[in-house]
């Protein structure tokens, strides 16, 4: 253990109003710590620089799953637990309850939380890819109100985001519109549990006639932060699904994606099965739908 | 412990129990140290071992990664709350039988791994064993007694109910 | 053996000893020890892989008269890690000779405090090039270690390998090669000290072999054999990593306790452990063999070469055993093995489960399946034209007096793997599926206990002794750590005596108690201190039948009433035996002849693995391992032996991978040093044949290094048979498969 517990102020006000008031009155000075699953282990590594810390676990105001008619609304507190659990998410949204499965371990998933997930903003989070192809959407909030972006614009950087210093995560809506897509999402990792996405590719698609009249294609670990994948898209959108089409869609990848190397994996490495990932899903396509 | 740090309280293996530590402090090291109960462990201070594991409020968490003040009010159960009146738990008895521990470094993190996933799923598949295990890291065993001893355990509760 | 056992428990699946506790978490390994008023140690280490320490400045920001503070300076006796050869430092003293090298030791009572004053110590260097691979240190470009880098070299001939070339109807070449691997026990390395002018050193450490850190602690202190003491607490995993690595730790945390007149305790956080300790010494192995026509071995040209890292620690006795299993379970009747071990700039490599074998086993079987395919002959054909049968001779002229039933192993592991089905099935199937499977082999020996005439130099001490709680005590120097050692030991002591389980317990790991019956390596411990148990439990019986008239049959209250007669009259009630070597054991050490080990274990693995082509990832899916290991003498914990061995070779084939950057490992954290996780270890199926050896203990042989030779080349085999590509290193990830399967892609399933 590297760090010192005794340097690190925490505050747990319990209350949403209580966090918003602290955060507006201090702006920049409080660093809201959700499960810990990330700043912990900093923590433990010496590395955690935010002296001060305003807890939001177990506020009930952010942790919640509401289902409405358009939309699911997904607190920021929701843990992986909750939303891999929820009967709806699953049946509706299954490719961010299949993401949930992939978060840590059982025990990183009763802790790490959604808004976690998103606020700390790794190019490989886990959830990433399920939310911007389900045309995800955040909404911040601060005591001056609450403001919705498109999840797509949400991350600006490496590791940076949208949340003014007086903002908080809040809620994430996902539009109840894909049931009737085809969807795919595959991680590859270092082992089957337990493992950091080397590359990630989540996708919705609608096929009619054997055309592609909407596709979202979204990745993880290919850029400094999850985004969609727009080129490819672009290459198949409004077409019909072949060879030329697929290959023009891989083409159209391999240009758009900017991997590195890094301690996990390689730049080509990740490139490649990028590409082939994507392969995968449009051969799927290609198939009648298994049932779910 | 300073009595300049306010009082969090919990409950731990029923009891209830307070300490006046800072907020910050892992819940790891005020099982260990301050309320000297040694069973849980720490392997890795990354939340990657799972020799730290504890239940929560009935949920699976590393204890590692868990700052004190979080556990505040809650419910949490350790290794040494599995055994009731000096009786084995059924899991830790398939354990001993099945030979699910060998350096037994990894055993009580696993163990309460093992309590939480039986409790939620009493007969769970091969599949659902391997995923609740997935977080607790063993480099003696390679697992494979450690997944004979919860379908032991679990046949055994089923036997039990049944009888009854 | 015992006319009186009452009760069959050898063979039985008693529970582990002390399993209990254990479970009940109320087994104290280190960390979980304190003591009033004990201080905490931590390490300054160096940051860079070689040079001349300039100075070493202290920040005077900090209150350093609060601290203990050692530096080579205060080492009492000899600056050194005795083991070997004596060219390890307990401390740097004007030069560092890898990353990581523990220069500077700290002790404080505040655990913050200390970690503040880590970062308050600065170390100067002119540094001096590095050399960091096995090319670098051969080319002999920069000396780094003696006149030529060469920590240790054995050469080991047979008949006429040079001769052989000419008219062979094959040839084949292959060069093989593995990495670094670490043991990743989830118990980091800990040690406790206490030091005191009268009685001298006590320390309590997370350890394998007490005698070796009594050894290293008599020359550091330069103190005599009584007034040093070393106490195993309840370690947590070893695999070899707490074979030699612990005398360095526990001089530290003494060397503290000297300084501060305190105890003091030094525990690794994972961080430490992984980038400054022992690890698997990474080799280079070529193969180059001579064939006849029909696929018959007639000459094998072996060069085999490890990294030993910066100084000989145990580089020795892993090239020793490297070299002696590189020609694999084959008859052959000529054969050259070159081995030597470098020296590089990094951390010394140590022992770890198998201790040269895996990598040799690694190279030869992977080396049989180029042959086969070079050839176009069937793998296991191959193999059975060339196995060692009884009284066959190997490389070193060792006649195989014991049964060899290699032929058997390989049937039975075949009907159990229903391996021709399966095959054919992925033949039918791969073809039009993104996942390619296969199946691979592997047959290998491992070779029990020390090799040749180490046994006799161990001269190992041990027996049993009755306590007036009426308990018998094992008395050895064999230490627990997860292997069985405890449950072993007092079922053999409770069946020869013939008392119950229940009425015998281990005599605590103490030196100032145990006799020392040698280390806790080599897979010895059931069948040679285990022979040395049954041997003074039956002498226990004499004793007492001639001066304390212990009946014919007994009851074991008898038994106990017995030994109060033989304590009134003689004091105490002891028994000890020393090792006796097994008749015609003969071994030249200088030409490498003769019995290399007296007695071999043999396996035959069989693994299947999944390769798909999308994601270029390698999975064991299932694993068959067929071994005879002599008497099995608790079928639970041996079961368990193999599938933890199995396990961690799976983990050295596809998962774990040692990142060096400059000599350091980056990749120190368990996130990123990866080793399978329950969703990863395939459904693994072990098969015991027995055929007991008669100087082993009921039969016993060595079995706990045998499972961890045979995975990886299994799995190599596999991935070949699987896509057709040939791999010849290990560790293999997804980025291997991937940069070598784009040179040769391998047929794609058509689109529909």
């Amino acid at each position: 253990m590297r760090g010192n517990a005794e340097a690190h102020e925490m505050v747990a006000p319990g209350s949403l109003a209580a966090v918003l008031e602290l955060i507006a009155d201090q702006p920049g000075e409080w660093t809201p710590i959700a499960g810990g699953t990330e700043l912990m282990v900093a923590h433990a590594a010496g590395r955690l620089s935010a002296s001060k810390l305003v807890s939001l676990w177990g506020i009930p105001d952010l942790r919640f799953v509401a289902t409405r008619p358009e939309s699911f609304a997904i607190g920021a507190g929701a843990t992986f637990t909750d939303i891999r659990n929820h009967a709806g998410i699953a049946a509706d949204i299954p490719l961010l309850a299949k993401s949930a499965t992939w978060i840590g371990s059982i025990a990183n998933q009763s802790r790490a939380t959604l808004g976690g997930n998103l606020v700390n903003g790794s190019p490989a989070a886990d959830s990433s890819p399920a939310l911007l192809v389900y045309d995800g959407e955040v909404e911040m909030i601060s005591i001056r109100g609450t403001r919705r972006i498109a999840y797509s614009d949400f991350h600006t950087g490496y590791k940076k985001n949208a949340l003014a210093p007086d903002e908080l995560l809040y809620s994430i809506h996902i539009p109840r519109r894909f049931a009737g897509h085809r969807q795919y999402m595959r991680k590859v990792g270092t082992r089957r549990a337990m493992a950091v996405a080397k590359v990630a590719l989540g996708a919705t698609a609608l096929v009619r006639d054997e055309i592609i009249t909407e596709v979202r294609l979204a990745a993880a670990s290919l850029a400094a932060y999850p985004t969609r994948l727009y080129r490819a898209e672009d290459a198949i959108c409004g077409k019909a699904l072949d060879a030329a089409s697929i290959s023009a869609a891989r083409t159209a990848l391999l240009g758009e994606v900017l991997p590195i190397d890094d301690i996990r994996s390689t730049a080509e490495y990740r490139r490649r099965v990028a590409a082939n990932l994507l392969d995968e899903f449009l051969s799927e396509l290609q198939l009648p739908e298994a049932p779910r | 412990m300073s009595a300049t740090w306010p009082a969090i309280r919990f409950t731990l293996n029923g009891d209830s129990r307070e300490v006046h530590v800072p907020p910050m402090k892992r819940l790891l090291d005020v099982l260990r140290e301050d309320l000297r109960l040694t069973g849980t462990k720490e392997g890795c201070g990354e939340g990657e071992c799972g020799s730290c594991s504890v239940r929560m409020n009935g949920e699976l968490v590393n204890s590692c990664l868990v700052p004190v003040l979080q556990a505040a009010g809650a419910n949490v159960q350790t290794v040494e709350g599995l055994a009731c009146d000096g009786e084995m738990h059924p899991l830790q008895q398939a354990f001993l039988h099945c030979g699910g521990a060998q350096c037994g470094i990894c055993t009580p993190g696993m163990l309460i791994a093992a309590t939480h996933l039986l409790e939620r799923n009493p007969n769970p598949t091969m599949a659902e064993i391997r995923e609740g295990l997935s977080g607790n890291l063993c480099r003696c065993t390679g697992f494979i007694r450690i997944f004979e001893s919860v379908i032991s355990a679990a046949a055994q509760s089923e036997r039990s109910t049944r009888a009854r | 053996m015992s006319t009186a056992a009452k009760t069959r428990v050898v063979g039985e699946s008693v529970p582990r000893k002390e399993g209990v506790d254990k479970l009940l978490g109320r087994a104290r390994y280190l960390d979980d020890i304190d003591f009033e008023g004990m201080w905490h140690g931590a390490t300054v280490r160096s940051t860079i892989p070689r040079g001349i320490i300039r100075a070493i400045h202290f920040d005077p920001r900090i209150d350093w008269s609060e601290f203990a503070v050692v530096t080579a300076f205060d080492i009492p006796g000899k600056n050194l890690i005795r083991l070997i050869f004596d060219d390890q430092p307990c401390l740097a003293d004007d030069r560092v000779n890898h990353c990581d090298e523990a220069i500077v030791l700290l002790a404080h009572p505040n655990k913050q405090k200390l970690r503040e004053s880590l970062a308050a110590v600065h170390v100067e260097y002119d540094p001096l090039t590095p050399v960091f691979t096995i090319e670098e240190s051969e080319g002999q470009n920069e000396i780094i270690w003696g006149e030529d880098n060469l920590l240790k070299s054995f050469l080991l001939q047979k008949g006429d390998v040079d001769a052989a070339w000419i008219g062979a109807a094959h040839i084949v070449t292959g060069e093989y090669r593995t990495g670094a691997q670490e043991h990743l026990y989830i118990e980091n390395n800990g040690a406790i000290a206490e030091y005191n002018a009268e009685s001298g050193v006590t320390v309590w450490g997370s350890l394998q072999c007490p005698f070796y850190v009594h050894k290293s602690l008599m020359a550091v202190f330069n103190l005599p054999e009584d007034k040093v003491r070393v106490i195993q607490t309840e370690t947590g995993g070893a695999f070899g990593g707490k074979e030699d690595f612990p005398s360095t730790i526990c001089a530290h945390a003494a060397l503290l306790a000297m300084k501060s007149g305190h105890r003091v305790k030094i525990v690794y956080d994972r961080m430490e452990d992984l980038a400054a300790t022992t690890k698997r010494h990474p080799a280079r192995v070529l193969h180059r063999t001579a064939l006849d026509a029909d696929g018959k071995l007639l000459a094998m040209d072996i060069e085999l070469a490890t990294d030993g890292g910066a100084y000989r620690t145990l580089s020795s006795t892993v090239l020793s055993r490297a070299t002696l299993h590189s020609p694999g379970p084959y008859v052959c009747p000529n054969v050259r093995v070159r081995s030597s071990a470098w020296a590089t700039n990094t951390v010394p490599y140590g022992a770890f489960r198998g201790f040269g074998a895996p990598q040799a086993i690694f190279a030869i079987e992977r080396h049989m399946d180029e042959i086969a395919a070079t050839i176009g002959m069937d793998p296991i054909e191959l193999r059975r034209r060339n196995f060692l049968h009884t009284g066959d001779t190997t490389a070193t002229e060792q006649v195989m007096r014991d049964p060899v039933i290699l032929d058997k192993l390989l049937d039975r592991a075949l009907a159990e793997s229903h391996y021709h089905a399966r095959r054919a099935r992925f033949a039918k199937e791969n073809p039009a599926s993104p996942v390619k499977r296969g199946l691979g082999i592997s047959a290998f020996y491992h070779g029990s206990g020390f090799t040749g005439s180490g046994e006799r130099y161990l001269n190992s001490l041990a027996g049993v002794d009755v306590t007036p709680e009426r308990k018998v005590r094992v008395l050895v120097s064999s230490t627990e750590f997860g292997q069985g050692t405890n449950t072993i030991l007092t079922q053999i002591a409770a069946e020869t005596i013939g008392v119950d389980y229940s009425d015998v317990v281990m005599a605590p790991p103490d030196t100032s108690i145990i006799p020392n019956s040698g280390p806790t390596v080599a897979s010895r411990t059931s069948m040679v201190v285990g022979r040395l148990i049954e041997r003074a439990g039956a002498q226990l019986l004499d004793m007492l039948r001639n001066h304390a008239s212990l009946p014919e049959e007994f009851t074991p209250d008898e038994f106990f009433d017995a030994c109060e007669r033989y304590r009134a009259a003689h004091g105490e009630v002891v028994s000890l035996c020393r090792y006796e070597a097994p008749p015609a054991i003969f071994w030249d050490d200088e030409t490498y002849r003769g019995e290399a080990y007296p007695a071999y274990a043999w396996c035959v693995q069989v693994a299947q693995v999944a390769v798909d082509t999308v994601t270029y990832s390698a999975e064991v899916e299932e694993f068959w391992s067929v071994q005879e290991v002599g008497r099995v003498l608790n079928p639970v914990l041996a079961g368990g032996q193999i599938e933890g061995g199995i396990a961690q070779g799976i983990g050295y084939a596809l998962y774990e991978k040692v990142i060096w950057q400059n000599g350091h490992m980056a990749n120190n954290q368990m996130t990123n040093y990866i080793m399978p996780t329950a969703e990863d270890v395939p459904p693994i199926h072990v098969y015991f044949e027995e055929i007991p050896f008669a100087h082993g203990a009921f039969g016993a042989k060595g079995i706990g290094e045998l499972p961890h030779d045979g995975p990886a080349p299994a799995i190599l085999n596999a991935i070949r048979d699987a896509t057709g590509v040939s791999f010849t290193a290990i560790s293999l990830l997804p980025e291997d498969l991937f940069a070598k399967l784009s040179e040769h892609p391998v047929a794609e399933p058509a689109t529909v």
